[in-house]
């Protein structure tokens, strides 16, 4: 987090003293800083319109309800609102501002291949993101990431329009403002992906401390990457919240691990089992 | 003069510091412990039901109905998380399970659909019992660990905070080895 600050405060700093012009510059942050606050306020209506997702009731999903139930007293935490998405893909993701509005959902392909076990593994995985307030924190992060990658736009359109200066400091200054324009949007999103990947191991983590049994994790997760269909309902927007990867298993592997939003699952599980 | 009115700043802004915290750790405590009596006085409001349900089905199982009554009273009377306590509750545990053994021998009573709806609720609520029961125990763990612990110990001594006992009602093997269901 600190070195997100850093670049952000230092890629702002040279863009104005380069461009002497802080303006634009505001309107772009606060911008971008309401978008997403308006997005993280709302997040469990908007996600849940996303996903196509459900309520469940008590009745209808005994298992799943009461797994939530158990899981949420044992974690301290308000009982989150359960939802179900309609999808032969195993998968499930967590939301919701706070601990109070949390969401928690599930696909009916989840509820199909997992047992009890199983299943209350991937529950206390999703309500260990709720209970750490990753909600939060990838808002933040996201807002960092958007807010650098506005900073280095901004500049480098700016640039073909002001080539009048020509003293030697300024030039220093510009080349030293071109290459952290490139470079700092790229680290950003870096540092957004490890900070995804390091919460997940977090979720991992907590989630076996509440159910006192990684097994029960571990084997969700290897049943859950045995299915390579991707998910019938995919959106770009929602993808990092799930479990795992809805694009299916395929894709999934291409990605290069610093490219990644979840760590592999071979890693995962090796974390939780040894 | 002025460096010792500074450190003096410091250590009361310390000590109140160290005090809000032990004051927040002793009243987390105390409401794991009230959602766990919230979950054990569900059990006791189902197990009437439970036993008028078999009633009609099994009429010549008075002693085990009996048994589960007495069960009931006694984990009733008992308080706070002692031993004794634990024990009232596991009395009423295994007293439950024989209630249910009884409706092994009656397949009219396993088809009711009120009797199946009761046991589901019944092992719901002990699956529940033992969730807060793990959630106190993290609790009373973290406050006695503060407690305990240099520096917080200085301020715990004092101030009259003193450990809670944990509730262990003694079925850890059944966490280490999950139950297993034949059908």
């Amino acid at each position: 987090m600190t070195v997100f600050f850093v670049v952000v405060i230092l890629f702002g700093w040279f863009f104005s003293f380069y461009y002497g012009n802080p303006d634009i510059l505001y309107f772009f942050v606060a911008f971008s800083i309401l978008m997403n606050v308006f997005s993280y306020w709302f997040s469990d209506k908007i996600v849940l319109t996303l996903a196509g997702a459900k309520p469940a009731k008590r009745e209808e999903n005994f298992v799943l309800y009461t797994s939530v139930e158990n899981l949420a007293i044992t974690a301290g935490l308000p009982m989150p609102k359960v939802y179900i998405v309609n999808d032969p893909a195993p998968n499930a993701f967590a939301t919701g501002r706070n601990k109070n509005h949390a969401v928690v959902c599930v696909t009916t392909g989840l509820l199909q291949i997992l047992d009890k076990v199983e299943l209350e593994g991937v529950i206390a995985h999703e309500l260990s993101h709720v209970g750490n307030r990753d909600m939060l924190l990838s808002t933040i992060v996201v807002v960092l990431v958007g807010f650098v990658s506005i900073l280095a736009d901004v500049f480098r359109r700016n640039l073909f329009f002001s080539r009048n200066r020509d003293s030697k400091e300024g030039s220093v200054f510009l080349i030293i403002g071109i290459v952290l324009s490139i470079l700092a949007p790229i680290f950003a999103v870096l540092i957004q992906l490890a900070i995804s990947r390091k919460r997940e191991f977090l979720a991992d983590a907590s989630g076996a401390l509440l159910t006192r049994y990684p097994e029960g994790l571990a084997n969700a997760l290897r049943k859950i990457s045995q299915y390579s269909q991707p998910m019938v309902r995919q959106s770009n927007t929602i993808a990092h919240l799930y479990i795992s990867d809805p694009k299916g298993l395929q894709i999934g592997k291409k990605i290069s691990g610093l490219l990644a939003t979840h760590p592999r699952v071979e890693d995962r599980i090796k974390a939780l089992v040894g | 003069m002025k460096y010792l009115l500074i450190v003096l700043g410091v250590v009361v802004l310390w000590v109140i510091y160290i005090f809000n915290s032990l004051v927040t750790l002793r009243t987390r405590a105390g409401e794991a412990w009230a959602d766990i009596e919230v979950q054990l006085k569900r059990r006791y409001d189902l197990i009437p039901n439970l036993v008028n349900t078999v009633k009609g089905y099994a009429t010549h199982e008075s002693s085990a109905f009996e048994n589960v009554t007495k069960a009931r009273s006694a984990a009733m009377g008992a308080t706070g998380p002692t031993e004794a306590h634990a024990q009232a509750e596991n009395m009423l545990t295994s007293a439950l399970k024989s209630v249910f053994a009884i409706a092994e021998a009656y397949p009219d009573l396993k088809a009711n659909q009120n009797f199946l709806a009761l046991q589901n609720e019944l092992s719901d609520t002990e699956n529940k019992i033992q969730a807060a029961r793990r959630f106190y125990n993290t609790n009373v763990r973290d406050l006695n660990i503060s407690i305990e612990q240099f520096p917080s110990n200085l301020i715990a001594g004092p101030f009259g905070f003193s450990k809670k006992e944990f509730f262990d009602l003694g079925d850890n093997d059944a966490a280490q080895n999950p139950v297993e269901v034949k059908f």
